[in-house]
Parts: C-alpha cells; structure tokens; sequence
C-alpha cells in the first residue's frame, strides 16, 4: 500500500494521511493508491502539512508498517530515546522499527 | 571572551525580526516552502526526521556560564530537555516548534548568541582550537581572528547564495585540534620575521569527496587577512560548481583547477580587491583582542594534586591537558558516558557545566568537535572539588581521547539525510570496550561513526572510522582504518564489505586486537596501522 | 511580467537588452544582460557605452549575479544594473547592497513587503560599494 507523509507546518511533527485529515499515529494511516500526489498538493497548497511524501507500507497483523526503517523510526520516535517515542511504555515498539 | 558592543547586538536583534516576519509570511501563506527553505536555513532551523531542528551557533566553541544557562533554560522552554553538541563546536535541539523560533532567536539574542549562517550555502560558523588561550603551545590566541572573520562573513550580502556551504577554521599552533585541513578554508596563524600573518589551506572537506587541503598562500599579512578571503571566497562563487550539489564545495573546484590555478585566481581578484578597502584597520583587530586578554590568573605555582583517589588520579591523567599557566590546566568533561549518546547534554547538565565555569574556569567554557566540554583555565587545587561534582552528575567519564571517547553523527534516529543510525553503534562500541577493560590498554584511539556519507561523523578522519550505509533497506556498516585528522591529517581507507550492527562492534574490537598484538612500544593505533598497513588487519577481519 | 522597480531618476532604457557575447561582437548596444556564467569583467572596456546591465537570477538560489554586480560597479560602472527573474522579496537588500538599483522580478513583490526589506538594517557590517558605512569604520571613526 501507498500511504502519505510529511510534518505539521507549525509544530514539525510526523504526520500521516487518514482519509480526511492528519494523525500522529502511522496505525491511522489509509492507503492513497495513485491519489498522494493530488491530495499533497492539496494538502501543502493549504498549509496544513509541510514537505509531504508518499512511502511504501504494509499491513502486518492489521497495523500499517512503512517498508523503509527511516519511516519506521519517523513513526515512533528515536530508537536511543524510548522515553520520547509515541510509546513509551512499549518495550516491544523498538523490534517493531528494527 | 568577545562582548556585543550596540552594533553586534543590534544585528542580532535585527536578525531576529526579520526572521519573525518571514515566519509569519510562511505561516501565512505568503512565500512557498521551497522560499522560506533557505531562509530558515540561514536561521539555522532545518526540517528533520522528526520535527524542526535548530543549530545555534558557539563562535569557535566559546561561551559564558550565563550563556551556558540560556542554553539550558532553551533546552527546557522550546524542546524536551536536552541539546546535542555537534562536531562543529555548536549545540542543536531536535524538537522545535517552527511558529516558537522567532521567540527563541530572541531569548538567544538576550545573551548575545544566534543560529545566524549555521546552515544553508553561506559560510558557516567558524571554528577555532578548544584550548585557545590556554594551549601551553600556541602562537597567539586564535579567536580574534575567528571574531574578525565571523563579522565578515556576518550577512555577507556577495556571499549569502554560494554553490554549497562553506566552512572556516582558524588554528595558531601546530598541534592541529580542529581539523584544520579538513575545511573549506583552513587558516593557520604563523609568525615570519617576527610578524603575524595566515596561512591559507583551502579546499579540503570530508563528505562523499574526503580531501586535504592545499596550501594556497603560506602567508598573508594581517591587515590583509579579510580581503584575502573575500578573494578566495569570490572565485568560489563565480565558479564554483552548481550543476551537481555533490560536486558544489570548493574542494571540487580547487581539485580541478588545481591547488596552483586556484591560488593564481585568488591573486589576481585579491590584487584588485586591495583597492576596494574592504579591509578593517588594524585597530579593529586590536579592539577584538582586548576581550580575549588573559583572566585575572593567580599564583598557582605551589598547587599540587592528591592522587590518593585512583578514580580520580585517573580522571586527571586521561581528561585534563597542560595549560600555558604553572598550577593550571584545561579540564575536559566528557559528554562521553559509557552507553551513552555522544554530545548530548540535559538541561541539569548544562546547569551545572555553567556553575563549574563559573566557580572554577574565569566564567568560561568551549565545545570541542569531539563534542565534549572544555573548562579552559582550572586551578589544580580545585580539580578535585569539580571531579567529585562531574561524578554526581554523570559527567566523570575517564575516557578523552579514547575508544569510548566516539564521535557520533545523529543518525538515522534524528537526521532525514542518515542511511543508518549512529548512536547506538556509538553506544554498543562504548560498551563493549569498558567490559572488557580495553579501553585503557588500547590509549589514544579516535573512532568517529557518520550515519551517511556526508561524514558529519568525521568517520574519514578516525583511526578507526565507521561508514553507515543502506543496503536494501537494512543498515550496514563499513569499517575505515587510518584517518587523522591532527596535524598529520589523513584519510581512512575502507577495510572491505560492510557489516551488521552487532557485526561492526566485533569488527572493531578484532581489529583493536591486531593492534594490540603487533605494536612495538609507544606506539598508538594510529601508527600501529600506519607501520604495518591494512593487510594483517583485512585477515583478522575477513581471513 | 511584474513592473519595473527602480531606484534611479533617469530614464529606463525601453527596448531589449542584448547577450554578452553579442554585445562583445562588435555591438553598439547600451543595454547587455549577464547570464549567471558570464564574465561580468569581459564588459569592462566598455561600461562608459552601457547604460543598462542586466543581470538575470534565473534560480534564486544562483548567488553568481552578486559578485557580477559587484565586479561592474568596483568598475567604476554607473548605469542602471537591474536584477531580473527569480527575484524575491527577501534578497532585494543583499542585492541593493552590491549594487543592484533597479529589479524586474518575475512575479511581483508586495510593496508593504519590499519597503519593510530595504528598510530593516541600520547597520552593515561589511563595505560593499554602495557607499554604506560598515561598523568597523564607525567604530574606528
């Protein structure tokens, strides 16, 4: 699947395309299809993301993975930080990045 | 240390508004990303993987402890309590906010410092030696010409759209701290004939293209200095490359024209630049220098060391350096600890660096590019106090210039350019070292670990260097042997193919072990490697 | 095409400027543009005929057009030197500051804009030509 990327214009943070609007969690993210490049354009023309990209994606036991670990470290947070990840409590998030 | 006078301070702040409006023209809609990209950039506030991230700028790694305190109180207002010192004597936080970064140019401001030209194709903070001023071997202190130079090169208005960025250092001894050679332009104080003059190394880098940089003049009189590197810079915007970003630092250009043609260019727009009077008189230099004099040093000469404490006597062999003052010497905190992340500082930490400057070291401290803390001026009689407080704190690392003592670029765990991560490498090597009790068999050992080929990891530069690569979108990593980047710069060689993550830490220590099986006395790794060469290390590894 | 903003009280030349290489060839012409690789020094010998240079930012992130202007005007070069394409709001003081007095951008800049731009830095640091005293020198004074 195809899913859509970039980071909130104001704050920088990582979000992800869910159909109607942007979510920090990648879990939210939809497929795009062919469509990312027309809903980035969009979505940048009005400010409401910055630097949007379309990435590669899979579902693995019904959550969305990105294919490349840039994405996946993106989606969580730095792997040398567990405590400023988006799952801090979660000591099985880092096997998921890796 | 150098102070604002109206006009340095009403520039910065100048600054700051103009980068309020054009946030706000961003914000609103006004200019396009691809615009406002260099704009923010010149500001010093990138795009990264996970938010903004914004570098600001330690003039050749010099600052006070109120500064320090500012840095510290950033740390804690506008990011998540922590900052990381890079390999270019600056401090950068990760998690920014872009509509709060007018707002935070403006508490950096209170404390006359800025993120002015710490990215984007203009020339870059420059750089000096982190014992400026304390070196018991330099010439002269090195930092009022890196003062001149950063007013120079301030809003250059020629040179604000170069092919690439552009980085300066400025060094006045012969031990080499800032890999002098291995910038854009590396200036090197010299004496002749009893006077002051610069010598010019222009061309070298690491990145993708790792080079030496020639000697282009081995003299320029000091009250030439500024026009002769808007000479060297004007040549560069002209004809530097734009076709090809990797092929854009000057390095390239000066590669294919050659060190010589280079040099006969410079001279030739220097020659007509000498009647521009673009050149400050020396009474401005003089001025600068007045703010570098000597702190109010004391008789030291009785001061001795009590060694009775092993961690501490330790701590003082490895992390504190000779001063050019009897009973002094330059402390180094290391940002090192064992497992942790190279360069980074918590808020508390800063705190604390702060009011160790301020009690021990004249009110000053200095970044290294090994991204470690310098407090330049310590009594011996006071070493122990701060050790005991550098412990508590978890800055009490016994490891400069060891293999704990890593470079380590940010990676793939924060930077958008990165192929692989960094510090985990970092943080693995570190490890593994001080269990098995080698670290200090093995003595001076620079391993340096970039996250991709720009090489801000100075992985060209390590004895042993570690390359991050992607292959098939799994991290690998190459091994180098036999960079340097002192006085006798070098540049590592790749051993052969890469390795895993956990493959890289046993690479390292195979190869720390042919060293320590074929060293002849006094020999470090260094010159270990550069005696017996890379096969005997290729077999271990490979064999 | 945005209109012509200019800085000067002479009369703006009112037809086409020609290239530098048909200029150098044998050309009468008074108005010439410079192309980000020209050598903005080959039209030396010839600046008392120019009475308008061109100089064209067709990126504006290609910074050559500044050491071009720079060169014409430590020439001794007084004619109009105009900035023209990829100009942007944010470099016109920069671009004022080597001795651009006239732009032709390729989309307009907002007037409330450009003013506040060209007014926003008391202070220089650095002598360019354009007659502004830097900081070193009024410290000096």
């Amino acid at each position: 699947m195809k899913i859509l990327t970039g980071n909130d214009l104001k704050s920088g943070a990582v979000i992800w395309w869910t159909g109607h609007d942007w979510s920090l969690h990648v879990e939210d993210a939809v497929n795009v299809g062919e469509r990312a490049d027309e809903i980035a354009r969009r979505e940048e023309a009005a400010r409401r993301v910055n630097a949007p990209y379309a990435i590669d994606a899979e579902l693995r036991d019904g959550r969305v993975r990105p294919a490349h670990i840039k994405d996946r470290i993106r989606a969580l947070g730095p792997t040398v930080r567990p405590d400023l990840t988006l799952k801090p409590a979660d000591p099985e998030a880092r096997h998921w990045v890796i | 240390m150098y102070k604002y006078d109206q006009y340095d301070q009403q520039m910065v702040d100048t600054r700051v508004e103009e980068f309020r409006d054009q946030t706000a023209r961003r914000l609103a809609g006004k200019i396009s990303e691809d615009q406002f990209k260099p704009l923010r950039l010149t500001n010093g506030l990138y795009l990264q993987l996970h938010a903004y991230m914004l570098r600001v700028a330690i003039p050749y790694g010099t600052l006070d402890s109120r500064q320090m305190h500012a840095l510290a109180d950033i740390a804690d207002r506008y990011d998540r309590g922590y900052g990381h010192f890079t390999t270019r004597q600056n401090i950068q936080y990760n998690w920014i906010k872009l509509a709060e970064a007018p707002d935070l140019l403006a508490d950096l401001a209170k404390v006359e410092m800025h993120a002015i030209q710490t990215s984007g194709n203009c020339i870059r903070n420059i750089s000096s030696d982190h014992f400026a001023g304390a070196a018991a071997d330099e010439l002269v202190d090195p930092r009022p010409y890196a003062e001149l130079l950063r007013q120079w090169s301030s809003f250059h208005p020629e040179f604000s759209y170069l092919p690439r960025k552009f980085k300066i250092a400025v060094i006045a001894s012969d031990t080499d701290r800032a890999a002098m050679k291995l910038h854009d332009i590396g200036i090197q104080i010299v004496e002749r004939d009893d006077a002051l003059g610069a010598a010019f190394y222009v061309g070298g880098g690491m990145g993708r293209t790792p080079m030496v940089a020639p000697s282009i003049r081995d003299f320029v009189p000091l009250d030439q200095l500024v026009t002769y590197s808007e000479a060297c810079l004007r040549v560069y915007n002209r004809y530097g490359r734009r076709d090809n970003k990797y092929k854009a630092r000057i390095k390239i250009l000066v590669h294919e024209l050659g060190a010589e043609e280079y040099a006969r260019q410079v001279e030739e727009e220097f020659a007509h630049l000498l009647g521009q009077g673009v050149e400050p008189p020396l009474a401005e230099l003089e001025r600068i220098k007045t703010y570098f004099a000597d702190p109010a040093f004391q008789d030291a000469s009785n001061d001795t060391i009590d060694r009775s404490d092993p961690d501490f006597a330790l701590w003082v062999d490895r992390n504190t350096v000779p001063h050019k003052r009897e009973g002094y010497v330059s402390a180094v905190i290391s940002l090192k600890p064992v497992g942790g992340i190279p360069g980074d500082a918590t808020a508390r930490q800063m705190h604390v660096m702060a009011e160790l400057a301020k009690s021990y070291s004249f009110d000053e401290l200095r970044v290294m590019h090994t991204q470690n803390i310098v407090l330049p001026h310590v009594r011996k009689a006071q070493l122990y106090t701060l050790w005991q407080t550098l412990e508590a704190e978890g800055m009490g690392a016994p490891n400069l210039d060891t293999i704990e003592d890593i470079i380590a670029c940010p990676g793939l765990d924060y930077c958008s350019l990165a192929n692989a991560r960094s510090i985990p490498v970092a943080q693995k090597i570190s490890e593994r070292f001080a269990e098995t009790g080698k670290t200090a068999e093995l003595g001076e050992l620079k391993l340096k670990i970039s996250g991709c080929i720009n090489a801000c990891g100075h992985h060209h530069a390590g004895h042993i260097g570690i390359l991050g690569v992607d292959k098939k979108g799994t991290e690998n990593y190459q091994l180098l042997l036999g960079g340097s980047e002192a006085a006798d710069t070098s540049l590592g060689k790749i051993t052969g193919p890469g390795f895993s993550e956990d493959g890289i830490v046993d690479a390292v220590e195979k190869a720390t072990d042919v060293y320590l099986r074929e060293r002849s006395d006094g020999e470090r790794f260094l010159d270990t490697y550069r005696r017996i060469g890379m096969e005997p290390f290729k077999e271990a590894l490979y064999g | 095409m945005a209109e012509l903003i200019r800085y000067r009280d002479d009369e703006a030349v009112d037809h086409p400027a020609v290239t530098v290489d048909s200029f150098l060839d044998q050309s009468n012409a008074n108005a010439v543009r410079v192309e980000p690789g020209d050598d903005a020094r080959a039209l030396i010998p010839h600046l008392t005929q120019l009475k308008l240079v061109e100089v064209n930012f067709p990126a504006f992130g290609d910074g050559r057009g500044y050491s071009s202007a720079r060169i014409l005007r430590e020439a001794g070069y007084t004619g109009e030197l105009r900035a023209v394409g990829d100009v942007l709001v944010d470099q016109v003081a920069y671009m004022r500051r080597c001795g651009f007095d006239a732009f032709e951008p390729d989309a307009a800049l907002d007037p409330g804009d450009l003013a506040a731009a060209l007014d926003r830095w008391p202070e220089v640091y650095q002598p360019t030509g354009d007659g502004r005293q830097p900081i070193w020198s009024k410290r000096h004074a």
